[in-house]
């Protein structure tokens, strides 16, 4: 017999309170993955559409947030006049309601912006976006949800604009997105001539920290970031990374609680076997390595299910038809160990007392109430 | 007995109490159990015997006097950790197994407390299986054994490592007549066979009476009397 033969006999002869405990880690699991996956998915999503063929994002320096960011007409062609810069894209990010819809991503582009060409064309033709300027152009799911086909009269905010297009794109923000021509969008939102941020296409990607030193040494009014770094600091995506493993976390504790809950009622209805294991030469710390031996496994049983639970679950919210194109679960391989290894951890931390106390128990005084 | 076998258990002049000190159990005894012999700690229920065995086990501390077994102090942890191991095996009223473990896998706890082989231990487990008639119920759950069954597979378990001293708390006591006899018989050949020293503690004239050595338990003191 093997010491692990041991711990799954122990976890068998109680096998409520082990499902117990693989349960609160189980939904710590589940939670964890679910939440981090939408977020995750939903910052990759921002991510693409900011660095929608690009190498550089230029934005107004010390700006809170993208959609409060200004570049100046100025600015842009300067950026264009750069030696380095092949292509540089303005965009201009605002916030749309229509009836029963208050909140509808809008993106001011000008036409020959990368992401229209790569775009799958369900209605209208890409050459006629921006030739009207009452037009308005719909992603595929946004075209859905708002129920507007080619051609017919949709209100947006206080106007009226006619659908000239839907297209559908791989971005689920950009796909339930309404986008205008960047002029109009401009003028729409009260922004003059400026666009929210720019993306820039260099013709060598080596030429980039040239790029960055003199454009800003030109402009200091913006800040030119790498996609790269500019994912690592945009306070926005940090925010949310972090709510999201603080939620996970909270809901770990609770599974915590449980394996605490399950190892402690564990070790004091085996005090007498306990006692027999230590008279038989288990040591303290072999007796405490046994608890922690129980925990690990309610812990690995709690990922099996968690994972199997956190998937079912993000299949289901990305199948949801009020979800569908929000949801585009993503998950890196460090990200899914840090859910393993938080969940070992909250087990072993659960188990802590229970194998503490299980190592302290006395032969004599376990044996003597026979 | 051969007065010159080695002393494996010794205790001098110890006392223990519980409840502060409000109930006095064992009254300066002093004890030396030698390899191969069967010695009886003979007398009534709370009279001290178990409390005997455990200090000599090194399952509890005494208030006072000294403790030799096997050359180790068993008050001392390290070498309380070595006695238990591999120098004393325990043998208790009611067996004490792990009832959800087949017999075998109550018969490996031992081994696996000191990490040794499974080859090894197999082989042990056979050996001592076969000479107790347990071979055909290795296999078998705890709960499928009749009581003398458990009772051996507890001897057996006591075993595993190879013990100097078995220290056995009223092996017999949950027995019927017949069964408690052939368990007697076993703890005895163990004895006169293999040269373990053997402290039964038993409240039964008829084994105390069989063993080399009676010392009766009474009032926290020793008295021994002729076997």
């Amino acid at each position: 017999m093997h010491i692990f033969s041991l711990i799954c006999t122990n976890l068998r002869r109680h096998r409520w309170r082990a499902l117990i405990g693989t349960a609160g880690i189980a939904f710590g699991v589940a939670a964890m993955l679910t939440i981090l996956a939408i977020v995750t998915g939903a910052i990759g999503m921002f991510q693409r559409i900011l660095a929608s063929d690009s190498h550089y994002l230029v934005f107004e320096r010390n700006v809170s947030d993208l959609f409060f960011s200004s570049v100046t007409r100025e600015q842009v062609a300067a950026i264009r006049a750069r030696p380095e810069v092949a292509a540089a894209h303005p965009v201009l990010f605002g916030i749309v309601s229509a009836p029963d819809h208050p909140v509808i991503t809008c993106f001011g582009i000008e036409p020959d912006d990368p992401r229209l060409a790569k775009a799958e064309w369900r209605a209208g033709r890409r050459e006629d976006f921006g030739s009207r300027p009452d037009e308005i152009f719909l992603g595929a799911r946004a075209a859905e949800f708002l129920g507007a086909r080619a051609g017919q009269t949709l209100a947006i905010g206080r106007g009226s604009f006619r659908v000239g297009g839907v297209f559908k794109t791989e971005n689920g923000f950009e796909d339930g997105g309404v986008f205008l021509p960047l002029a109009a969008a401009q003028a729409f939102f009260h922004r003059g001539e400026a666009a929210s941020v720019v993306t820039v296409q260099l013709r060598d990607q080596g030429e980039g920290a040239a790029f960055k030193g003199a454009l800003e040494a030109a402009q200091p009014g913006v800040i030119a970031l790498e996609n790269r770094e500019f994912n690592s600091t945009y306070n926005s995506f940090k925010i949310l990374n972090f709510t999201a493993w603080a939620v996970g976390i909270c809901a770990f504790c609770l599974g915590g609680l449980g394996v605490a809950n399950t190892m402690l009622l564990s070790v004091f209805t085996r005090i007498r076997e306990i006692a027999v294991l230590r008279v038989c030469g288990f040591s303290g710390r072999q007796v405490a390595g046994l608890i922690f031996g129980e925990a690990a496994a309610v812990a690995a049983a709690g990922v099996v299910a968690g994972f199997v639970i956190g998937f079912v679950l993000l299949g289901a919210l990305e199948r949801l038809p009020q979800f569908q194109g929000y949801v585009q679960a993503s998950l890196q391989p460090l990200v899914l160990a840090g859910i393993v290894g938080t969940a070992f951890v909250t087990a072993a931390g659960g188990a802590i007392y229970p194998a503490r106390f299980a190592s302290r128990i006395q032969p004599a005084e376990a044996l003597r109430y026979e | 007995m051969n007065r010159n076998r080695e002393v494996i258990a010794q205790a001098r002049e110890v006392s223990k109490s519980y409840d502060e000190g409000r109930i006095a159990v064992l009254r300066d005894v002093s004890l030396a159990v030698r390899a191969g012999e069967l010695v009886a700690l003979w007398g009534a229920s709370g009279s001290g015997k178990s409390t005997l065995l455990h200090l000599l086990g090194g399952l509890d501390v005494p208030d006072r006097g000294t403790l030799r077994v096997c050359d180790l102090d068993p008050v001392d942890e390290r070498s309380r950790l070595e006695l238990r191991r591999h120098r004393l095996g325990f043998i208790f009223q009611l067996h004490n197994l792990i009832p959800d473990l087949t017999v075998e896998e109550n018969l490996r706890v031992p081994a696996l407390a000191v990490g040794r082989g499974r080859e090894e231990t197999a082989a042990r487990i056979r050996e001592l299986t076969t000479e107790v008639g347990l071979a055909h119920r290795l296999g078998h759950r705890i709960q499928d054994l009749s009581g003398g069954e458990r009772q051996r597979t507890a001897i057996c378990r006591a075993l595993v490592n190879r013990p100097q001293l078995l220290l056995a708390d009223e092996p017999t006591g949950s027995l019927d007549e017949l069964t408690g006899a052939t368990v007697f018989a076993l703890l005895k050949a163990l004895a006169e066979r293999d040269g373990i020293a053997v402290v039964l503690a038993t409240h039964e004239r008829r084994f105390a009476e069989a063993c080399h050595r009676i010392v009766r338990v009474r009032d926290g003191r020793l008295e021994e009397i002729a076997a």
